[in-house]
């Protein structure tokens, strides 16, 4: 390298750095920075009206899963823990099943229609996905409530005679998720079906493939990369949802975010809430690699 | 690609539930829409209409306020979040890859993957801290937590803009013997504008959407037009709510519809 590109290079990174200043001092002061202060206190001891105190414990970790017995110190499993940790893991995971094999046909539908016509579905899917969250979950609760247009309409079908109870069930947080992430699956799995080059149907077909089989060995390996994507960024926010559980699935049926709130409220358990935090935050960035890669093989493939 | 006799693209059921995902998409939103302009108390009840929940959701005080502050918190937050995201735009696109430039994009998409949950819980503990230490109580906390989690929005449309831009016009109007500043001012603003406005835009609506990390940041009495609301669904709901949502789906749609006209621009 020559003297005049290495100084250019170096001018580069200077201006590059410099210009990207209050960016990363407003994301390191309000964003990133904190997180490494609730690492911190997940490592402390417990204040007794909440914060903490300056010591260092591991009962926040252990907390996560154990119980410590108020008579005999004694430690047991936290089954009630459990049950929110295995709530959330399956709500995100039914969500994320749900809005697949909903969001699959309709992105399919988008992707096959004249190009000139793609805009405004797509548009239409984008609106409620840029739709304040909490205006939507108003919304779908207005339908679910026992006195709600769902139980209106079954009633005056004759379907049923008394008003069915949804909401402040499992299924109204899942009905409530699926209606709010269902976008996030629909935006990345009509990119890879866009993509996809529909010659490969007729070849398919020609040789005497029937429409199941072109379904299952032609058209789902082709968007695989769409549907782990599309997976991916519904189970992330499902797992960490807090508003949707917590207008639909009242004080009970609570999810983990809910449950990290708790601690900060009530609980009076800062370390437990912030070792919680921890948890989902090392959870969502698993997840997030695998997106990563999945986005990265579809433009490989793909592009 | 052209429509064929025989559709090959075609699959048994999909269009019908297509279909019934944008009805169940917005059916949900339009009742809620609807049942703003309900005459009686209930949400479920049709009694003719009326605008009488605009009118006392405009004489609630404390929706004033809340709304007020929403509009406050908004602009503030998306005009920081703006400016740095342009900046860091500026520096992080259309020049060779720099030491360090992974780390920056890193910094910058960070609010788009960590859990807002967690972001609320750490900006909890951090200026609860910072409120003891300053005294300071004020809208300050809140607008800065929006701005940082706004600058992801505002920087991908920007970015997206510089990057499909045509570099020689920078390099004429130096030739031209243009300074650097003269060079950004007239020639690479007038172009990049329309991506800081449509940045700009996406910035506002996520801050003034936002109900998690506020519950969490906002001291006693300082309720968003959002928090407001998610106070006010565990009592009985009234239409007024219904006519407070409503008013802010027009806002954001009309936000979004501009956002969408001047993305377009670009590709025509």
């Amino acid at each position: 390298m020559s003297r005049a590109e290495d100084a250019m290079t170096r001018t580069a990174t200077r201006n590059g750095w410099l210009l990207s200043t209050p960016a990363l001092i407003l994301l390191t002061l309000a964003a990133a920075g904190p997180l490494l202060i609730v690492l911190v206190y997940s490592f402390l001891e417990k204040g007794q009206y909440g914060n903490v105190e300056w010591a260092f414990s591991w009962d926040g970790w252990v907390g996560i899963l154990f119980t410590r017995d108020i008579f005999d110190g004694t430690l047991g499993l936290a089954d009630a823990h459990l049950t929110i940790f295995w709530r959330s893991v399956k709500l995100s995971l039914m969500t994320t099943a749900i809005t697949f094999a909903l969001g699959f046909p309709t992105a399919w539908f988008i992707a096959t229609r004249p190009a000139a016509e793609r805009g405004m579905w797509l548009f239409l899917i984008t609106i409620p996905f840029w739709t304040n969250l909490l205006i939507r979950t108003f919304a779908i609760n207005e339908v679910l409530r026992s006195e709600g247009l769902l139980n209106t309409v079954l009633i005056s079908l004759g379907l049923i005679d008394a008003p069915l109870q949804i909401m402040y069930t499992d299924r109204a947080v899942l009905i409530g998720m699926a209606y709010v992430y269902l976008p996030l699956m629909v935006l990345p799995l009509y990119a890879a079906i866009e993509r996809f080059d529909m010659r490969l149907l007729e070849a398919a077909y020609d040789l005497y493939a029937s429409r199941m089989q072109v379904l299952r060995h032609v058209i789902l390996p082709i968007v695989k990369p769409g549907i782990v994507a599309g997976s991916i960024l519904v189970f992330v926010p499902s797992l960490g949802a807090y508003v949707t559980p917590r207008v639909l699935g009242g004080g009970k049926n609570m999810m983990i975010g809910n449950f990290i709130e708790l601690q900060f409220g009530q609980g009076r358990n800062w370390p437990l809430g912030a070792a919680l935090s921890m948890t989902l935050l090392v959870v969502v960035m698993v997840a997030l690699l695998f997106y990563v890669r999945a986005a990265n093989r579809g433009s490989n493939t793909n592009g | 690609m052209a429509e064929r006799g025989f559709s090959v693209s075609k699959l048994p059921a999909f269009r019908p539930v297509a279909l019934g995902v944008f009805l169940a998409l917005y059916l949900p939103i339009f009742t809620l829409v609807v049942y703003s302009f309900n005459a009686g108390n209930s949400i479920a009840v049709w009694d003719g209409f009326s605008l009488k929940w605009y009118l006392s959701a405009w004489e609630n005080d404390a929706v004033k306020t809340a709304t007020l502050r929403s509009l406050y918190i908004a602009t503030f937050a998306s005009l920081i979040a703006t400016t740095a995201a342009t900046m860091a735009a500026l520096g992080t696109t259309r020049r060779k890859a720099f030491k360090g430039q992974t780390f920056i994009y890193v910094m910058i998409n960070q609010p788009l993957m960590v859990p807002e949950i967690v972001t609320a819980v750490a900006l909890l503990i951090f200026f609860a801290q910072i409120k003891v230490f300053t005294g300071y109580q004020g809208l300050g906390y809140l607008i800065l937590a929006h701005a940082a989690f706004c600058i992801p929005f505002a920087y991908l449309p920007i970015r997206a803009r510089l990057e499909g831009m045509d570099l020689s016009l920078e390099t004429a109007a130096a030739d031209l013997y243009a300074s650097p500043w003269q060079t950004f001012r007239y020639v690479t603003l007038p172009i990049l504008a329309p991506g800081i406005a449509a940045g700009a835009m996406l910035a506002f609506v996520i801050s003034l959407d936002d109900v998690v990390i506020t519950e969490f940041v906002k001291s006693g009495g300082q309720d968003t037009l959002p928090t407001y609301m998610l106070g006010q669904m565990r009592r009985a709901i009234t239409p007024e709510v219904n006519a407070i949502s409503t008013a802010l789906l027009v806002l954001t749609v009309v936000l979004l519809t501009c956002f969408f006209l001047l993305t377009r621009k670009r590709n025509q």
